[in-house]
């Protein structure tokens, strides 16, 4: 569904991605681990149009995206949910959930998807006119998944959804996230949490410096003695 | 949603009546010549304030440079009126126009900037304008352009203000003006919910030129005379002072903004010495103990949905 071919993107002279190879199939969920700073953010927002790559292809359902803006890779079926959630601070979180739903206009189907997302998530529509700065980090988090699912993406990017909350919380989170896979969203999934990420990832890339540094199935990774060392604490 | 309903009725009963008492005031003597020039300067600076609200306030771009499209628009309507000796309409239509294609030549380079960046670029923007004005003698160069017809008058201004407020009021309540609050939010975000940000900002920009053309052939068919240090950088700060005064986000707020400041300089007129000081105190005031502006970013309402009076406002 998803391809990066050699992808290089530059920070005016810092070289972020240094040949990045992704594959992402029709159904999964992939997860990009790395440290920080080692290009996993840039690569997500490479593909969503909000950094322009040097070189390389994203294909995506075997369009090449190299010239597609932001707004139109979002109608093409792909949504990003930025790090650090990014919720609209001083709007209502139904009236963010709307904003999710900007490229669309089918205004019966969208307050539809709407209830959807409360039912998703109820601790949403009990907040619904709420300001979005008025939500814990949890519920922020749950709010940045329900304006991304929105757009109806076909493929769905995550952008360190753990972030900042608590274990349990973020248990919950990642219960949604493979709930709304099931649901039948690709996820293509970042994440710093490697052991969250690789337990309910079907495949997933290690990334470091720039560069791929391992690729496989989750649960092997999972048990791989490099991965262990690195990135779940021994 | 029907057009006609109770509410809009009597808003529009409420604009009418305020027009007529104003009408019928002069016509019995009580509104002097010296009022009528007050009232005129408070419609000019509701129609500046409106629209930079919509540029800074609702979608976030700060900018310093709108005196330049006011200037512009003055220079145009003059040009137009005074040396072609067309008709008013004509005059504010291209001042309109004019002002507009100013902001879209402006906005495509600079509103890739952000923040502190993107006020100073419109600032310098406006003492480009400023420079081209001064040395251009066509238009009177640094002595001005004189003999403009006094086209301006009551039912002008209030028309034109009552048209602003229309417009980026529903402008701003649209799917449009959704976007360019996403914008003011969180530019990233809104971005990546498919928002064409560059589109958005520079259409505001448009917009908020256009009105402040018109606010600029209003000015020039006023006064008859205008040079070009009147829409210097202190013009483009007392507008943004009005907006932040009144409320960033808030139309009513600019609008009481504009009354408000416009009154307290008149009555300070009589103390010339110590007007500037008051005035700064009484800014001061306001941003130390209401720092969100008047109105904050609430919309005053008159009359609610079913059309009865609004006891105290403040829905959003």
């Amino acid at each position: 569904m998803l391809e990066l071919k050699d992808l290089h993107v530059y920070y005016g002279g810092i070289h972020a991605l240094k040949g990045i190879d992704i594959k992402v199939n029709e159904g999964e969920i992939v997860t990009l681990v790395g440290a920080n700073g080692s290009g996993k953010t840039t690569t997500l927002r490479t593909i969503s149009g909000l950094e322009t790559l040097k070189s390389g292809n994203i294909l995506f359902k075997g369009k090449d995206l190299k010239k597609v803006t932001a707004s139109e890779i979002v109608k093409m079926g792909i949504s990003h949910v930025p790090e650090g959630r990014r919720v609209f601070a001083d709007m209502s979180v139904y009236e963010n959930l709307e904003i999710g739903a900007f490229t669309r206009k089918d205004k019966s189907e969208i307050e539809k998807d709407i209830q959807n997302i409360y039912s998703l998530f109820p601790i949403l529509y009990e907040r619904k006119n709420q300001s979005a700065s008025t939500l814990s980090g949890g519920e922020q988090q749950m709010l940045a998944i329900g304006r991304a699912l929105l757009s109806r993406p076909e493929l769905l990017l995550l952008d360190e959804p753990s972030m900042g909350l608590a274990p349990l919380i973020v248990k919950d989170i990642f219960d949604i996230i493979v709930d709304i896979n099931k649901k039948g969203t690709t996820i293509l999934l970042v994440e710093q949490n490697a052991n969250m990420a690789l337990q309910c990832a079907n495949r997933a890339y290690i990334i470091k410096n720039g560069k791929i540094e391992l690729e496989g199935k989750a649960s092997e990774l999972l048990n791989h003695d490099e991965v262990k060392n690195a990135y779940l604490g021994g | 949603m029907k057009i006609l309903n109770k509410k809009n009725i009597l808003s529009i009963l409420a604009i009418l009546i305020v027009y007529a008492i104003v009408e019928l005031l002069t016509h019995l003597g009580v509104i002097d010549s010296y009022i009528q020039l007050n009232l005129i300067l408070i419609g000019i600076n509701i129609i500046l304030a409106v629209s930079l609200n919509l540029i800074t306030g609702f979608t976030g771009q700060f900018s310093l440079g709108h005196a330049a499209f006011m200037s512009i628009g003055a220079y145009t309507s003059g040009i137009v009126t005074a040396k072609l000796g067309l008709p008013f309409i004509v005059g504010i239509i291209a001042a309109a126009v004019v002002a507009s294609i100013a902001g879209i030549i402006i906005g495509i380079p600079t509103l890739r900037l952000r923040g502190d960046y993107l006020a100073i670029a419109t600032l310098g923007f406006g003492e480009i304008v400023k420079i081209i004005a001064i040395n251009n003698d066509y238009i009177g160069g640094a002595v001005g352009l004189n003999d403009i017809p006094q086209y301006t008058n009551w039912t002008w201004t209030y028309f034109l203000v009552v048209l602003t407020v229309f417009i980026i009021y529903n402008f701003i309540k649209s799917y449009h003006g959704r976007a360019c609050i996403a914008i003011r939010e969180d530019e990233i975000a809104a971005e990546a919910m498919g928002v064409n940000t560059t589109y958005y900002k520079i259409l505001v920009f448009t917009i908020g030129a256009f009105f402040a053309g018109i606010a600029g052939a209003l000015y020039a068919n006023y006064f008859s005379f205008i040079k070009p240090d009147s829409f210097g950088f202190m013009k483009s700060v007392d507008i943004l002072v009005i907006v932040v005064f009144g409320g960033l986000g808030s139309i009513s707020g600019s609008i009481i903004g504009a009354i408000a400041l416009s009154l307290i300089s008149v009555f300070l007129q009589n103390i010339p010495e110590l007007r500037m000081v008051i005035y700064a105190v009484i800014l001061f005031l306001i941003m130390v103990y209401r720092p969100q502006g008047i109105m904050g970013n609430v919309e005053l309402k008159l009359f609610n949905k079913k059309g009865g009076l609004n006891g105290y406002a403040g829905s959003k």
